[in-house]
């Protein structure tokens, strides 16, 4: 997994890359919360992800629960049919903001 | 009848993708479409860190996983083995997803997704040994072996 990131004014964007697993969600729960230290919203692009396990949804559960106490907001962007599944299956489908 | 050769590795995450690796190139070669070798090695990764992370309690311990793929009927089958403690994950309380965000506790997914991609699960825990067996059919393609681009 490579994550990118991009910044505008209170904006952070994270262009994700790769598998969200076991390994690989610390450094993005890593990503997410640091975002928040520098801006208030975060956008989480998965246009290149179709695997995300439950460590994967820890990292954003942690980041959506971040935004809240934060007032922040954390949108995810196209995102592709196997993670809309994982997240519909979760119930992180109600929980997080996709657009 | 297409077996993988069984893996028998120190469970832990560093192993990890040697397992997913393993797993993956054998359903690659089983022509198991991308969407099917996805779920199944999402179900194998959550059953895997479990055992690497709760089935020894902190001591090193080995995990065995098995695969095979039938060709009539279509199914893929794993097992994982473990001779840690017991524990039988389909007793496993299955999260409330109607919660909030802030109402949600960390963690406590993994196998109620593992119980949602597979078609039929069994545990036991025989001579010492919990054994979980896991199947997941797969759908004829009309093109089968062709990489689904999906």
């Amino acid at each position: 997994m490579t994550i990118s990131e991009t910044r505008k004014d209170s904006m952070i964007q994270l262009d994700i890359e790769g598998r969200v697993d076991t390994n690989t969600s610390p450094e993005l729960q890593k990503h997410i919360l640091q975002a928040f230290q520098k801006g208030s919203t975060v956008i989480l692009n998965l246009e290149q992800v179709d695997y995300i396990s439950s460590s994967g949804l820890r990292a954003l559960l942690i980041g959506q629960k971040t935004a809240s106490s934060k007032g922040g907001t954390m949108k995810l962007v196209h995102v592709r049919e196997a993670v809309k599944k994982v997240f519909t299956m979760t119930g992180f489908s109600k929980m997080l903001t996709i657009e | 009848m297409n077996k993988m050769q069984d893996l028998t590795l120190l469970a832990s995450d560093d192993t990890l993708y040697t397992v997913l690796d393993a797993i993956e190139a054998h359903l690659q070669n089983s022509g198991c479409p991308e969407e099917i070798r996805t779920e199944v090695l999402i179900s194998v990764e959550e059953i895997y860190v479990n055992i690497a992370h709760y089935a020894y309690q902190g001591k090193p311990g080995e995990a065995t996983v098995q695969m095979e793929v039938t060709q009539n009927p279509k199914v893929c089958k794993v097992v994982l083995k473990d001779r840690g403690v017991p524990y039988n994950p389909l007793e496993k309380e299955d999260p409330d997803l109607d919660l909030s965000a802030e109402e949600r506790e960390i963690g406590g997914l993994g196998i109620y997704m593992v119980k949602q991609y597979m078609d039929r699960m069994e545990y036991r825990y025989e001579d010492g040994y919990n054994i979980l067996t896991m199947e997941k059919d797969i759908p004829l393609l009309e093109s089968p072996g062709i990489e689904d681009i999906g």
